[in-house]
């Protein structure tokens, strides 16, 4: 029983990479976040977080890009390049982080939503809308502000802010599945609903849970970034804290626009490699979606 | 920015959804009724929420308040019975409670000033460029937008499409820090064409040369939140769109010899309108996140740079005002926008 459901996921999963690798789009994001993410992991192995200390400066203050400083330097001649690519630790650890506590907050207030159809589900509904309607950046600026500035926090500060959207996607598909005929017959056979939803429900909203942490850790990458810069950080070096500095330091009167603009393009690039990953997983998994293209 | 891009369309869905259970069967006085209650019940959320997070703090409130400032044990003790910190935390709640529903938001240490008072300054400047910012985004997004979803697959569709995809995943604080470094300060051989501190220049004229110096300082903040926001509104008009073109009635309208100008304009964007309109109410709260980070970068005095300078301060009594403020008023758009929606559109209020 085992291998034959074993040898059918098998299946799917290699149809499934190749549906996906025909998007050339989603295909380039994955290069880049390859890349990006080997990059981040095997940074210590070059450098250390000596290239953030103030005191180690290599360079020139203010360098412009040049050989010796492909990307120039900042404001205390730290490289720019050595920062941005120490500071991709930071931002990714993040990113997945918060993405991943988001994740899995919205699944199983969604997933219990969408399964205890009475008051438990109006109420937890009751609260995600609650949830729904604070503004997110608004509300993550306070609660950095009032729990301190660490990467557990700023984590917990995203993950909070931006679980609901996750629970309204997951209870909608926990409603649909939970409406076809083998759930019944599930019950009829004796299924709790532990059985049911991580046996029943869970398999069918885990597609879709893929192509939404994507995208979700795109959107907690940029947030952190922004929360960096309006000043509530996990006080290491990320993309967003050297925004904030650029800006502290008047990078943009200075001319040294290599230290606005590399930083913010390491932000882009991941972030655009997401959403492109994102939108072509959905592509992939959503069949309705796969009709329109 | 900080919601996935999908999450807009499930927002339109949910709002279109003709099967809201809560508004099966009665009149919209009773749906406006209920969702006024539903407003009220998360206000008073809001107000319960907000006391209790802001009792997370760790350490003693009034060191807090005073921000390591000198004090004596006599005056700690005098600051404290004058805050009610003296009190049970039972009835310091029951304060707050009557405080607040009494628009009593407590003194600012920073300012020294009612926080109210704070707020009400700042209102101004900061509807002015939220309020410019929108329109100017959302009749863009609309105009991109039903283009390009009409035109689907087209060189101006997928153009239109790229770029709000790229604009999307810019952070809004970055935007604004290249534009006010190239159209600011200027780059190269390029002068700075527009200022980018303030509201006013520090000579500011009278009359009529005051209103375009204004205006001039607007131009950068207005731009960048434009550029942030209005992807998604294009976004969602193109999709919405998409749905209306292969309707039959559209046919029909064609078949009618109507030109195709006309087929778009008088038949198919109305009903592609609507989703879009509400969209732009609901997701409000995301136009104040981008409002709190371009009035930080261009120091625009508003409402978002206070909020902004008491995180920084932290000055905790201001943003606990400016937090509850702010998210009052995004929950009422939000209620007004459902409301508005359901009267507009018969397909929800026959449902």
């Amino acid at each position: 029983m085992t291998s034959v459901a074993a040898t059918r996921r098998r299946l799917a999963l290699s149809r499934f990479w190749a549906d996906f690798r025909k998007h050339r789009a989603g295909m380039i994001g994955l290069g880049i976040l390859v890349v990006a993410v080997v990059l981040a992991l095997v940074a210590p192995l070059f450098i250390s977080e000596d290239v953030t200390s103030v005191v180690r400066g290599t360079g020139e203050k203010w360098a412009p890009p040049s050989l010796s400083e492909p990307f120039g330097t900042d404001e205390s001649g730290r490289s720019i390049l050595l920062m941005v690519w120490w500071g991709s630790r930071t931002s990714l650890l993040i990113g997945f982080l918060a993405a991943l506590l988001s994740i899995v907050i919205g699944l199983v207030v969604g997933v219990a939503a969408g399964h205890f159809r009475g008051w438990l589900g109006g109420a937890l509904m009751r609260v995600t809308d609650w949830f729904l309607v604070l503004p997110s950046l608004v509300t993550a600026l306070v609660l950095a502000a009032i729990l301190g500035g660490s990467t557990f926090t700023i984590i917990m500060a995203i993950g909070i802010t931006t679980w609901p959207s996750t629970a309204r996607l997951i209870r909608a598909q926990t409603l649909s599945v939970e409406a076809r005929p083998y759930i019944e017959r599930s019950k009829a056979l004796g299924a709790g609903h532990w059985h049911i939803t991580t046996r029943h429900v869970l398999p069918n909203v885990a597609p879709l849970l893929l192509a939404s942490t994507t995208l979700e850790v795109a959107s907690a990458i940029v947030t952190e970034s922004t929360l960096a810069f309006l000043g509530a950080s996990a006080n290491k070096t990320s993309w967003g804290t050297m925004l904030r500095g650029s800006y502290d330091y008047g990078a943009a009167t200075q001319g040294a626009w290599w230290y606005i603009l590399i930083p913010g393009l390491a932000i882009l690039a991941v972030v655009m490699a997401f959403t492109l990953v994102g939108r072509a997983l959905e592509a992939v998994l959503n069949p309705r979606l796969r009709r329109a293209a | 920015m900080t919601t996935p891009l999908e999450a807009a369309e499930p927002a339109v869905a949910q709002a279109a959804g003709p099967g809201d259970d809560r508004s099966t069967g009665r009149g919209t006085l009773q749906y406006a009724l209920s969702k006024a209650g539903g407003a009220l019940f998360s206000i008073a959320m809001v107000i319960v929420g907000t006391f209790f997070l802001f009792r997370l703090l760790p350490g003693d409130p009034v060191r807090n308040l005073a921000q390591g400032r000198n004090m004596t044990p006599a005056q700690l003790d005098l600051e404290r019975r004058r805050l009610g910190l003296d009190k049970p935390l039972i009835d310091q709640f029951f304060d707050f409670v009557g405080d607040t529903l009494r628009l009593d938001l407590g003194t600012s240490y920073e300012y020294k000033r009612p926080v109210l008072d704070l707020i009400g300054e700042r209102l101004g400047p900061t509807l002015l460029l939220a309020g410019t910012g929108l329109v100017i985004a959302v009749s863009l997004g609309i105009w991109q937008g039903a283009r390009a979803g009409w035109r689907h697959g087209s060189r101006f569709d997928r153009f239109s499409t790229g770029a709000s995809l790229v604009l999307w995943s810019v952070p809004t604080f970055w935007l604004g820090l290249l534009l006010m470094m190239v159209f600011g300060v200027g780059i190269g051989p390029i002068p700075g064409l527009f200022p980018f501190r303030g509201i006013e220049s520090v000579d500011a004229p009278d009359g009529f040369a005051y209103l375009l110096d204004v205006a001039s300082h607007m131009v950068l903040p207005c731009l960048t939140l434009v550029a942030v926001v209005y992807a998604q509104y294009l976004l969602v008009m193109r999709s919405s769109l998409l749905e209306e073109v292969s309707q039959d009635y559209v046919t029909v309208a064609r078949a009618k010899g109507l030109t195709d100008d006309d087929v778009r304009r008088r038949h198919a964007m109305p009903n592609a309108l609507l989703p879009t309109v509400t969209l732009v109410f609901m997701r409000v709260g995301f136009v104040v996140g981008g409002a709190v980070t371009v009035e930080t970068i261009y120091t625009w005095p508003g409402l978002g740079q206070l909020f902004y300078e008491a995180v920084r301060v932290p000055d905790f009594t201001l943003m606990q005002g400016t937090f509850m403020l702010i998210t009052v008023a995004v929950i009422l758009m939000n209620t007004l926008a459902d409301v508005v929606y359901h009267v507009l559109d018969p397909r929800v209020r026959a449902a």
